[in-house]
């Protein structure tokens, strides 16, 4: 195989981190063994990769080769009775989602994008804006097959392999590669779910609603407005939904249609969205996120209710076609710290004060209602967590890097965790006091028996394992 | 001249058997994350001259050097400074003229650095035949394969992959000397003739791929190499002054440059002067 003509220069979501590397399609099971054998052959290291969307570089792998999962596309089995399906690894959940739903099925967790892959969702073992009710994607899923280093390929499901099932699920694509991956979708009775949406003023309120109302709903998600100080800081809108039950929607069968699930590509009727980015990045700035953000909050002063297609709800990250592109040359990255609901408040109030005081606020903050999960490297805490996207210039490099340090101490001493599909400057030191001395031997261990030669890595890898 | 640098592979089959490395930085090249970017480089030909004063410099800018050179001692003392500097460069054993070895030796870099960026040829060698009624094809023929054919072995992957990749820097070190045929050194001006007319041609081909070649003609500089210069040098600079043209000059992304600039002048009356009265002449 020539790898001098799959040479690519590859990128994270925020296009704010570029890497070279090999790049070599994947289109059946029998690739990745050609793929093994040949790193072996060559040294070369190998690292899986869906879309590419994560915020950091887990599916980037310098010098290495990196797998286009794109390719094992196939769903190949769905049964609209149980609602078992099963697909190849490079499915994305905007191909799921739209073989299942009309048939009356949603998957069970889905991030803010759709073009996510199974595979990927499983590395990082995704949460959605139902992780407090059902759990990570992970909990769904009743078996999968995956390709070891070793040539293994091995089954495994919450009772077989299980070991192996906690760790994969979770794992960053570093003990495995997924092949083939069965989920259970959930019922749903309307192509519509009723959401309701009101304002919190403050940054108690904002997480003491979360908190509260989670119990009531399926989905709870917050806007926290990171601009806004004083009492006023962590102000925002909360947005919660219900899917509905059989006979709330009299027009089921019209809005569980495929068509009904569409989002729109023109803004008003008229304008293209994917020339909308071109017009946000003027706005994309200090001064320009005050002005959005404060509009955005006197608009949810009111509290209302309405409904809403599922695509429409779940994948706000999709609505505005490469909107990460209007954060510029720079690109962006998220911040994503995970809280216990006892210090999440205080820890965040001295987070946001700070990125104040450093002229660094972030431009848009997200919080959800989380709960624990028995994954390896699990992300999740009984509490909250916020998602920060911070715009990156040459200017603001060095001192960003140090207020996201701070943040990382912040977080540690308040007991908080991270997700590794997120944040992209997160130390070996940070993930060893999150995850535990214990934890890292466990995955160690279980690393060098599926991967004894030590060909998965990624660029994550090295930087937060070590190599 | 020995060109007797240590065989370091077999050619091409297994890295693992591919040069070890012996500078003082060892494994990986630092992580780059969107907050700490880094680049990587590769330089051949980095052990002396004006290779040594480039990789001075662009340690220091956040990048990842990979080093390759035949004097082992030498390269060795400057991995060993750069590194304790706070910079990152590895070290590898080659001879240009070694051309079965690259590939190889190529993959191994591109891992290590943990991808590849930009690539600076500077490797060269003037070896002049001793007079304008002298004649010597051996020394010919070494400049020939150091100055152009082991850039060629060493530039057709690395276009290759850079095509691929639809990114990426080359920069190929020629010289003014590459602009006319004089009486002094017909070898060493068609080594870089011939080296310049190949960087000119692998830009027409990449810059429509993403991928930007600068040519860098030096006039006098003061290395080993100006012992080889006939008549008396002038303009003379040291290599760092030309390492700091040359970095301005990747930065902008420029195709061709002089250095000193001046000698872009001097060259443009150079070419123009007309056969009938250049080939009467002692220079």
């Amino acid at each position: 195989m020539n790898l001098t003509t799959r040479f690519a220069q590859l990128e994270n979501f925020g296009h704010s981190l570029k890497a070279t590397c090999y790049r070599i399609k994947i289109e059946k099971t029998e690739d990745l063994h050609e793929v093994f054998q040949l790193a072996r052959q060559s040294g070369l290291t190998v690292t899986a990769r869906g879309t590419g969307i994560s915020y950091n570089d887990v599916s980037l792998n310098g010098g290495g080769i990196v797998l286009d999962m794109s390719g094992m596309n196939q769903i190949l089995e769905w049964d609209p009775a149980s609602g078992v399906v099963r697909c190849e690894a490079g499915v994305t959940l905007e191909d799921l989602w739209k073989r299942v739903e009309p048939d009356g099925w949603w998957p069970p967790v889905v991030s803010g994008t759709m073009k996510t892959t199974l595979g990927g969702c499983l590395a990082a073992n995704i949460h959605g804006k139902n992780n407090f009710q059902v759990g990570t994607i992970g909990e769904h899923v009743t078996e999968f097959t995956a390709l070891l280093p070793t040539g293994a390929l091995v089954t495994c499901s919450p009772k077989k392999n299980a070991d192996l099932f906690y760790a994969m699920i979770s794992g960053l694509g570093m003990l495995g590669i997924f092949t083939t991956i069965t989920l259970k979708m959930k019922r749903i009775h309307s192509g519509l779910i009723s959401v309701d949406a009101w304002h919190v003023p403050t940054l108690r309120r904002h997480l003491g609603d979360l908190l509260e109302h989670a119990p009531r709903y399926d989905y709870i998600v917050g806007w926290l407005d990171t601009l806004a100080t004083g009492n006023s800081l962590g102000r925002g809108q909360i947005h919660a939904a219900n899917n509905l039950k059989e006979g709330e929607d009299p027009n089921a069968r019209e809005t569980m249609k495929l068509s009904y699930q569409h989002l729109p590509d023109r803004l008003f009727g008229v304008m293209p969205k994917s020339l909308l980015h071109y017009f946000m990045n003027p706005f994309l700035n200090n001064a320009g996120v005050r002005l959005i953000n404060t509009a955005k909050y006197a608009a949810s002063l009111r509290r209302h209710t309405f409904r809403e297609s599922h695509a429409e709800f779940h994948f706000l990250l999709d609505y505005v076609p490469d909107w990460e592109r209007s954060f510029g040359r720079g690109g962006l990255i998220q911040y994503q710290s995970f809280l216990p609901k006892e210090t999440a408040a205080d820890a965040w109030r001295e987070m946001i004060q700070l990125s104040h005081r450093r002229g660094l606020p972030a431009y848009l903050g997200v919080t959800k209602r989380h709960r624990p999960d028995n994954f390896l490297l699990s992300h999740a805490v009984d509490g909250f967590s916020l998602a920060m996207d911070f715009k990156v210039t040459d200017r603001n490099r060095a001192p960003l890097r140090n207020l996201l340090l701070e943040f990382d101490r912040i977080v540690l001493n308040a007991g908080g965790r991270f997700y590794f599909a997120k944040n992209s400057e997160t130390s070996p030191e940070t993930a060893r006091a999150f995850l535990g001395e214990e934890t890292i031997a466990k995955f160690k261990k279980l690393k060098k028996r599926c991967d004894p030669h030590g060909l998965l890595e990624s660029d994550l890898y090295r930087r937060v394992f070590g190599s | 001249m020995g060109y007797n640098g240590m065989r370091i592979s077999s050619g091409g089959q297994n890295v693992s058997d591919a040069p070890k490395l012996f500078a003082p930085a060892q494994g990986r090249s630092p992580y780059a994350t969107p907050l700490t970017p880094r680049r990587r480089g590769l330089i051949i030909g980095a052990s002396t001259g004006l290779g040594a004063a480039l990789a001075q410099k662009l340690a220091g800018q956040e990048t990842s050097l990979a080093l390759v050179a035949r004097s082992k001692d030498k390269l060795d003392a400057l991995c060993r400074q750069i590194n304790a500097n706070g910079g990152y460069a590895l070290a590898y054993q080659h001879d240009v003229c070694n051309y079965d070895e690259v590939p190889a030796l190529l993959r191994k870099i591109v891992a290590d650095l943990g991808g590849l960026d930009f690539v600076i040829y500077a490797a060269g060698i003037n070896l002049p035949p001793g007079g304008m009624d002298k004649y010597n094809f051996e020394n010919d023929r070494k400049m020939i394969e150091v100055n152009l054919i082991g850039a060629m072995a060493w530039l057709t992957p690395i276009a290759e992959m850079f095509q691929s990749a639809g990114a990426g820097q080359i920069v190929g070190i020629s010289s003014v000397a590459g602009d006319r045929g004089r009486v002094g050194n017909p070898g060493y001006n068609t080594s870089k003739a011939g080296l310049t007319t190949y960087l000119e041609a692998l830009r027409n081909r990449l810059t429509r791929r993403g991928v930007n070649v600068l040519t860098v003609k030096p006039g006098f500089m003061k290395t080993e190499m100006l012992k080889a210069a006939q008549g008396v040098p002038f303009f003379v600079i040291e290599p760092e002054r030309a390492a700091e043209d040359i970095l301005r000059a990747m930065q902008k992304r420029k195709q061709t440059i002089y250095t000193l600039s001046i000698w872009r002048w001097i060259m443009l009356i150079i070419r123009h002067i007309p056969s009938f009265i250049f080939r009467r002449l002692s220079f």
